[in-house]
């Protein structure tokens, strides 16, 4: 087979580069930035705190809230400022990929508000502010079992490749391009996120989850040194 | 944050029976419900069909409209998909402003239906750059016994390939007193279908009952087709709720998929016109 050339002369397998900083919102109980190349997400974390209208309290856990969204300069076109179906989707699914990793039964009737927003879009937004909001949740402090990796697998006609840009989402040729982006709990066997939009064929899927799981080894470790970076500058 | 919640007797109970490989109504794991198709459900409306899958019933209903393309794909019709959940088809629905699930469904709808370039959308111009057709899919359920996805999927195609472009007049509007021939263009050979996996305990079974549903801890949605008639493509997947699936879990889907998508393709079948 012919070596598929990326369009910025990544491998297949070949990440771009990645970057994270922990302790970045100072106000924030914890706060994060994680970024794929141009891809640049920051997240903060407030609380646990008081639920308020208390109806929406559990009185066995805290609740958690996610809001991600776009800044309106952070693609080509403006986006209009304020939350979007597209974005109150990703909110929920990002709320489902995170709350495997906490446990949050420590701190009934609260909230634990995650805001994560995008500063600069190159594609694989979402799993950037997985990444970035794992982290800091972890700042804040949470009681966490785990941490949360996340990478976009993309497939460009028949060739799998890992982390996609924005050039590789809009791929048309052959079965076109597919984004599918994954979210694990670090080293296991635990997929909390699963999304996808495109072409690809069943037996294909589990060749696409191997390679999320290589990205995620990496993308720990990144997510491990920046959190150890703020621990021991304090 | 429903209020009417499994009662955790039932739900234990599932767990057990979905262990031993049986449900309360006698179907294996990944055995659907039968389902019925009927078309015409709006004289109004360019295609529509209803389907009951089981107790659940859904409506969905294609409307035409003229309209500028966007300008990101000048050379294509557009597609929209939207929906509501309506208090009308469960005491769970409320109404005021969509919920997430109200948000989710129809969302689903359409990446499977985008993605599988289902309908051509090249071949809906009007006038190049000016004036395009905007294919309006809407998708209510009537009655909510679970599944609502999976009996979406099967009516939003159904209405798809009963649909009619409607006659323009000399002025370029449209002409609703006179009956249409032209069909919607589809591609041939392709047949989106959504199959939505459900888990409880270390359990998946698909098309769940209301009852199921609501016990159930996990759910991942795919949408799948035939591709042009060459082989089996998944085009949208979405995971839902916070437990996790497993490596294992996934490829077992895998191998599953086809031919619950195969089985289901047939009995359509015998309802497509």
């Amino acid at each position: 087979m012919v070596v598929f050339k990326r369009l910025d002369g990544r491998k297949s397998e070949e990440m771009r580069p990645i970057t994270a900083k922990v302790g970045i919102i100072p106000n924030a109980d914890g706060s994060a930035m994680f970024s794929f190349g141009k891809t640049i997400a920051i997240a903060a974390v407030y609380g646990p705190r008081l639920l308020h209208p208390q109806h929406m309290q559990d009185p066995q856990s805290a609740v958690l809230r996610v809001n991600y969204d776009l800044l309106s300069f952070s693609v080509s076109d403006r986006k209009k400022p304020g939350p979007s179906r597209r974005s109150q989707e990703i909110s929920k699914v990002t709320s489902w990929a995170l709350t495997p990793a906490l446990d949050l039964k420590e701190f009934p009737n609260t909230v634990v508000d995650v805001q994560i927003y995008i500063l600069q879009a190159d594609a694989s937004t979402r799993v950037a502010g997985i990444n970035a909001a794992s982290m800091a949740l972890a700042h804040a402090g949470i009681p966490m079992k785990n941490l949360v990796c996340a990478v976009a697998i993309g497939k460009l006609d028949k060739e799998l490749v890992v982390d996609v840009d924005k050039n590789e989402e809009d791929f048309k040729e052959g079965e076109a391009a597919t984004d599918f982006p994954i979210a694990k709990l670090a080293n296991s066997n635990s997929y909390t996120l699963l999304q996808m939009d495109g072409n690809i064929q069943p037996n294909v899927v589990s060749k696409a989850i191997a390679l999320a799981d290589k990205a995620c080894e990496k993308i720990y470790e990144v997510q491990k040194k920046a959190l150890k970076e703020v621990v021991e500058s304090q | 944050m429903s209020s009417m919640n499994t009662s955790s007797l039932t739900q234990e109970m599932l767990v057990r029976m979905f262990a031993a490989g049986k449900r309360f109504d006698g179907r294996k794991l990944l055995e659907m419900r039968d389902f019925t198709i009927e078309y015409n459900v709006s004289n109004k409306a360019e295609g529509s069909a209803r389907v009951k899958l089981g107790k659940t019933e859904v409506v969905v209903g294609v409307k035409m409209e003229v309209a500028a393309p966007y300008p990101d794909s000048l050379d294509k019709g557009n597609l929209m998909v939207s929906g509501d959940l309506l208090p009308l088809a469960s005491p769970r629905f409320e109404s005021g402003p969509p919920k997430f699930n109200a948000i989710e469904l129809p969302r689903l709808v359409d990446r499977m239906i985008r993605e599988s370039h289902v309908i051509d959308l090249h071949k809906l111009i009007i006038k190049e750059g000016e004036k395009v057709w905007t294919v309006i899919i809407d998708v209510y359920p009537i009655n909510d016994d679970g599944n609502l996805i999976d009996a979406a999927g099967l009516a939003t195609i159904a209405a798809l390939m009963n649909t009619y472009i409607p006659n323009l007049d000399e002025a370029g509007r449209i002409d609703h007193e006179s009956k249409s021939t032209k069909k919607l263009p589809l591609t041939e050979g392709t047949v989106p279908l959504s199959f939505t996996f459900f888990k409880l305990g270390d359990s998946l079974i698909v098309d769940p009952t209301r009852e199921e549903e609501e016990a159930c801890e996990g759910k991942i949605n795919w949408g799948i087709s035939n591709w042009k008639g060459k082989e089996h493509m998944l085009h949208s997947c979405q995971k839902g709720l916070e437990i996790p699936l497993t490596r294992e879990e996934i490829e077992f889907m895998m191998q599953t998929l086809p031919k619950l998508y195969d089985d289901t393709l047939k009995k359509l079948k015998k309802f497509l016109k």
